[in-house]
Formats: structure tokens, sequence, C-alpha cells
């Protein structure tokens, strides 16, 4: 079918930085590790979601991102979440790993899957929709192209959360985009790509 | 308030991650689960660990845990009268 898709907003966390497009709307550079970094955005972005605490690393990442994307925005319960990335939950499954032995936690086992993200966003938003979590080498445009528009044609959503979610040794790397009907940009894996790889600096 | 509980409570914030509390926030005969403290079922899994870690109780039945983390009270009380360490 093809229709006119739209990027209609995009949020970028990477280097203690956090843009809401093009715009910087974040930045911590004194923050000594990631966690601190995370919870100091929770409180700047007035954040009351006290679930966000008992999540990993990771699951922080997507949950600050998607706040970031969607705030002031009705969200749809059928909005569909298409996420990837190359470590899947590694972080977390070292932990899980190294407390083998001396006692394992349930509440960190839980997010021994990178998919956890789109329960922890369903959850909040209130989301019954599709959902799929690919892994990749890299940010895959093409592929996020792809199944995002096969499920806008298909009438499976009306409008999409999807990008890419990476944590790999504290290093993080966060691109996602809401794509719609509404905006400026013509959702194309070309825009995908650029976007992705815009830099303020 | 007594050792136990004070402890409980602290054990609490600890281990399931509510940063946004601290002990005072917490009152011997509040619900942990539902409309009081908000606990998940996950975190029932945790207090199962606690439990065994910190005071050497081990739940087998499932429905133990209904009857004991009903609040810190009863926590402490079940504790008290259970503990191995």
């Amino acid at each position: 079918m093809n229709r006119d898709y739209r990027i209609t907003n995009f949020v970028k966390i990477k280097n203690h930085k956090i843009y809401k497009g093009r715009e910087q709307i974040f930045s911590e550079e004194r923050s000594e590790d990631l966690n601190s970094f995370l919870k100091n955005a929770y409180s700047s972005f007035n954040m009351s979601y006290p679930k966000f605490y008992k999540m990993d690393s990771l699951c922080k990442l997507g949950t600050i991102a998607t706040e970031v994307l969607l705030k002031g925005r009705k969200i749809h319960p059928e909005t569909a979440l298409v996420f990837s990335n190359s470590a899947s939950s590694l972080e977390t499954d070292k932990i899980h790993q190294n407390s083998m032995g001396k006692g394992v936690s349930p509440s960190v086992f839980v997010y021994t899957l990178p998919n956890i993200i789109s329960g922890e966003i369903s959850i909040k938003y209130g989301l019954q929709s599709e959902n799929a979590f690919f892994i990749s080498k890299t940010f895959d445009s093409g592929l996020i192209h792809n199944y995002t528009e096969i499920l806008l044609d298909l009438n499976k959503a009306g409008e999409v959360v999807c990008g890419w979610i990476e944590l790999k040794n504290d290093r993080y790397d966060v691109f996602l985009c809401l794509i719609s009907n509404e905006g400026e940009i013509s959702f194309s894996k070309e825009n995908l790509e650029e976007l992705y790889l815009f830099k303020d600096e | 308030m007594s050792d136990l509980r004070a402890e409980l409570k602290k054990s609490i914030i600890e281990q399931l991650n509510l940063e946004e509390l601290e002990v005072k926030d917490i009152s011997n005969e509040e619900p942990l689960f539902g409309d009081g403290l908000g606990l998940d079922s996950i975190d029932a899994l945790e207090l199962i660990v606690l439990l065994e870690k910190d005071y050497g109780i081990k739940l087998t039945e499932p429905q133990q845990g209904k009857e004991i983390f009903v609040s810190i009270d009863k926590m402490a009380n079940y504790i008290e009268a259970n503990r191995t360490k």
C-alpha cells in the first residue's frame, strides 16, 4: 500500500546528552556513570514512575527515550514498538551470570532479555500492540524501515516507535523515532540513517 | 520502632530499589502489596530471597508468602518466630 508516513519526531541519547529532534534538551557531563546520568535525566524531566528505579540500565534508557519522544502526546494503545540493538541484554546477563553461586536476584533475572524494554514501555503507556526486538550488528535503517512500514501498511498499528537502544560496556547509543502521518520529514531508510548519524558537535 | 522492623524497612528499600522512599515513609501496618507500597510479583520473589539470605528462613509453600508479606508487622512477627540466624 505504501502511504505517506512521516518521522514525526526523534530522540537521541549518547555521550551524556539527550536530544529531542535536533535540539539538545539535557546534558550532564559531570555524571561519573550511566546510572547517575539516567537518574539525573529522570529528575530533570519531572518523571514520576517509581518502577524506573527497579529497571536495568537498558530499560531505563528506553524509558527515558520514550518519555522524551511521547511527552504531551496522546498515545494510542495500538502504537507498535520496533527496537533493535547489537548487544541484546548483555550487561544484565553478565550481572546475572556473576551472581550465580552467590544467590541470584529475581529482579535482575527478569531483565535478561532485551524485549523486556517493550514490555516496560507497554505497561507504562497501556499499549496492547505489535512489538519486535531485532538483534543486528549495527543500526540497520533498512530493517527498521521495512518492518515499520509493513505494520503501518497492514493497519497493524497507526503509529510506531522504532529505532536503536544499545548498551555495551557502559557505552550507550539510543535513537528512537515516532512514525505517524504527521511531520515534515518523510519516513525513508535514508532519512532514518541521516538522523541516526546526526551530531550536534 | 523495634530494630527488626527498621532493619526490614531498610533492607526492603535497598533490595527492591524503592529509591523514592525512606524508612520513615513505611508504616508497620501498611500493606506491602496493592494499594500500600505497590510491590509486584517480582518483589515477592526478592522478599523470599531476603528471608533466606538474612534470616535463614526458607519458604517452601508459595501460599506462605501471601500470609507473611502482608505488612512489616506481619513479616517481623514471622521472622522473630522462625529465624535461624
